[in-house]
């Protein structure tokens, strides 16, 4: 049967790797190593591993656009993928991926993570990422004939699939009130909340591109809210940071320079040190949190917490990268979830009737203006919005507007 | 009734309960959190109002985890932690415990296994990145081998909090930037520095005309007639900048291309709010080549831009804060890298990157 001129594949049948085996030297594990021990049902681990090998050496990938599959009554989850080197690597031939949605904070029992080892054993690679960027379980590379199987193991085990195309994709969140004394609303129960709000959104693709729902429990952001969410929820609070005195003075005297390290660093220079006290004008504090990161024993948030809400990240592609924008600048915290599900609605109509295919809202706006996003959705504009006010003249007035007022 | 377990087919139950898999001493402290202590890098105290202690130990992933790996961290939190683990946005797995005295023993079977213990306040956390080779269409370089020969390299500084600040760095292989790398410390993006190849006898069959333009940032696609009467596009090349999105939208647009697809570095973003407001990664070096497995153009660039950081900065500053103290110039000069004109911006609102002063560095 083996060809002496397929090369790659020596006597014991696997793929000669001699660019990937390199890479299991060195003191960081080795995803290669990874790749190799994995097994599962349809053994296509070492198959990726020479597919790989052949990218190391060619330079390319040798992926094939994705195409459609799926399991019944979903528009996603899962990520279609071909071989374009697939009789050399039948096993890669059809590779497609399941996305699954994580639990909120990425937090496991191992009873949880052997439950999906064991059903990713039966049904695919053996192979998964934990995890996706957007936040899922990644589960790497199967059949067709394997997916909705492995579909109705997981939902019986209590898990679903995440999002995925023109579909709101599955939210995420930041470890929030489980182990983060700085949080601020209850970030898990809010993205569980809103994901489960939004199962037929999430499963049916039917908006005019990807809408991205992150959720970080203070200015912090572990979960790059602001860079990488449509809708990001940021926690932050309104009254004034708790200061214990006695332990900013054990700070002082295990080595911070108060002055120096905390005061000087202050954006909007808010606080000030005299050797003994520590004095914050709250008025003008910004919630950036440093002074809090630099002593946790010391200073806390306040306690009217709550979250900002802003709109429009994004990577580059189409018109450019975007972060996102204040759209209102404090909803407290038990108020989030109602507020947010009416805004959302709101918007999703927006973009329904103004969006183009493949335009995500940031882009919209960016090509409506803010203010015609405003007067489409009814939020009234607000100075926290902006940066600075506009520095050009050339004002669309609507003086017919006005003389109705 | 049916004898197969699978039945009724269930659909849209959404993930598990947000609280389903905490462990107890975060059900009872849930949102009752005092403070927080590093004990050691990779080690952190959490003290609850209620005096409770949960101790956490970070380790570094390489993400791309077989069930065999994941079957180990279950044994791991079996044995130390009553059975809890979870992992972070940066790809690391942390382990929860209520006993401070396995802390060591954990740590101690954790180096066993290769696996390291750290990323946590300043210093280099685990590295976000995206599929590269291995699973994606439109990827210009690996992420995995990338990310695997820099943690390679900069180990030292996972394991050990010795920077003037958190240094957070993230690989995407392509301007999708599905790792979003565009508000990292430092970003390695993977480029294309040629015009699509178009397929036309593909196209015809497997692609929209109009999605295929209106894909374009730049204008450059026009459909044409193509063979056979058939609708095909042209591309007006000197218009393309090489971003891909035409072929995410038509595998007829082909990208890859072996000698011209490489690596560019970026520096200086940030999302956190702290101090400075968030940011977006600025160019630092516009191509390296692609050069597996171990990329040590990029790693030696990268270790670069660490090492004069390092030396450079002060307490707490991030690298784009230590950048705007120092200036653009500066940084050049203390990195060698070279400033070319790929460095000045000439896509939508390029202007508002020019220097509008006279603030200038002698």
């Amino acid at each position: 049967m083996a060809d002496a001129d397929e090369g790659v594949k020596p006597a014991n049948g696997k793929p000669e790797t001699k660019l990937l085996d390199e890479l299991e030297n060195g003191p960081w594990p080795s995803f290669v190593t990874e790749i190799k021990s994995a097994s599962g049902a349809t053994g296509s681990a070492e198959d990726l591993l020479g597919q790989l090998e052949l990218s190391y050496e060619d330079k390319v990938s040798h992926w094939k656009h994705g195409g459609l599959v799926g399991v019944l009554g979903y528009g996603g989850g899962v990520i279609g993928r071909y071989s374009d080197v697939g009789e050399q690597f039948p096993k890669v031939a059809h590779f497609h991926t399941l996305r699954v949605n994580q639990p909120a904070g990425w937090f496991y029992t191992s009873e949880a993570l052997r439950t999906i080892s064991d059903i990713w054993e039966r049904h695919g690679s053996g192979l998964t990422n934990m995890h996706g960027s957007t936040g899922d379980i990644i589960l790497l590379g199967t059949t067709t004939d394997h997916l909705e199987a492995t579909f109705q193991e997981l939902t019986h085990a209590g898990f679903d699939l995440g999002g995925s195309g023109s579909a709101v994709r599955t939210p995420s969140c930041c470890v929030g009130m489980a182990r983060c004394e700085w949080a601020c609303f209850d970030a898990m129960k809010l993205c569980y909340d809103l994901t489960m709000a939004y199962q037929d959104e999430l499963h049916r693709p039917a908006l005019p591109y990807k809408f991205k729902i992150k959720c970080a429990a203070c200015p912090n952001d572990c979960v790059a809210a602001i860079a990488r969410a449509d809708l990001s929820v940021i926690g932050t609070w309104k009254d004034d940071i708790r200061i214990d005195q006695t332990e900013v003075a054990n700070y002082a005297a295990a080595g911070i320079d108060i002055q120096k390290d905390i005061c000087a660093n202050c954006p909007t220079k808010c606080m000030d040190w005299d050797g003994k006290e520590l004095s914050i004008k709250n008025r003008d504090c910004v919630r950036c949190m440093h002074c809090i990161n630099a002593m946790p024993k010391a200073l806390r948030p306040g306690v009217e917490k709550g979250a900002v809400i802003l709109i429009g990240a994004k990577a580059p592609i189409l018109q450019g990268a975007l972060l996102s924008s204040v759209l209102i600048p404090f909803v407290a915290a038990d108020e989030l979830l109602d507020t947010l599900k009416e805004l959302i609605q709101r918007i999703w109509d927006f973009w329904d009737e103004y969006g183009t295919n493949r335009e995500r809202i940031g882009e919209l706006i960016q090509r409506v203006g803010l203010a015609a996003f405003l007067d489409g959705i009814g939020l009234d504009p607000v100075p926290e919005m902006i940066s600075a006010p506009r520095d050009n003249p050339y004002i669309y007035y609507q003086p017919a507007k006005e003389d109705e007022a | 009734m049916t004898t197969t377990p699978l039945e009724p087919r269930l659909t849209d139950v959404g993930p598990p309960r947000y609280d389903k898999f905490l462990p107890p001493i975060v059900l009872k402290n849930y949102g009752a959190w005092k403070y927080h202590e590093t004990l050691a890098p990779g080690v952190l105290c959490h003290v609850a109002e209620s005096g409770d202690r949960l101790y956490t130990v970070r380790a570094g992933t390489p993400r791309l985890l077989s069930i065999q790996t994941l079957r180990k961290y279950a044994d791991l939190a079996d044995k130390y932690c009553g059975g809890y683990l979870r992992f972070t946005s940066r790809n690391n797995v942390e382990f929860l415990l209520v006993d401070p005295a396995l802390i060591e023993p954990l740590k101690q079977e954790l180096a066993a296994l290769g696996i390291p213990v750290g990323g946590t306040n300043n210093a280099i956390s685990n590295i976000v990145h995206t599929q590269g080779w291995v699973h994606c269409h439109a990827a210009a370089t690996d992420a995995s081998g990338l990310v695997k020969s820099m943690m390679d390299t900069l180990i030292d500084h996972f394991t050990h909090e010795d920077l003037p600040a958190k240094l957070r760095i993230a690989v995407a292989c392509c301007l999708n930037m599905c790792g979003a790398v565009h508000c990292s410390d430092i970003a390695i993006l993977g480029v294309h520095r040629r015009p699509p190849k178009v397929q036309s006898e593909l196209l015809s069959k497997a692609c929209e005309v109009p999605t295929l333009v209106a894909s374009c940032p730049t204008g450059a696609i026009r459909p044409v007639p193509g063979v056979g009467g058939k609708q095909s596009v042209e591309v007006l090349e000197e218009e393309c900048m090489y971003c891909g999105n035409c072929f995410s939208v038509c595998p007829a647009m082909r990208m890859a291309d072996a000698e011209n697809d490489g690596l560019s570095i970026w520096v200086g973003g940030k999302v956190s709010n702290a101090r400075s407001a968030p940011r977006f990664s600025r160019l630092a070096i516009p191509f390296l080549p692609n050069n597996p497995p171990r990329w040590p153009e990029v790693v030696e660039a990268v270790v670069k831009i660490v090492d004069v950081y390092r030396g450079e900065a002060r307490k707490y500053e991030r690298v784009g804060e230590w950048i705007d103290r120092i200036g653009w110039p500066r940084f050049f000069e203390l990195t060698g890298f070279e400033f070319t004109r790929y460095h000045i911006d000439d896509f939508k609102h390029a202007g508002m990157s020019f220097a509008r002063s006279t603030h200038i560095r002698y």
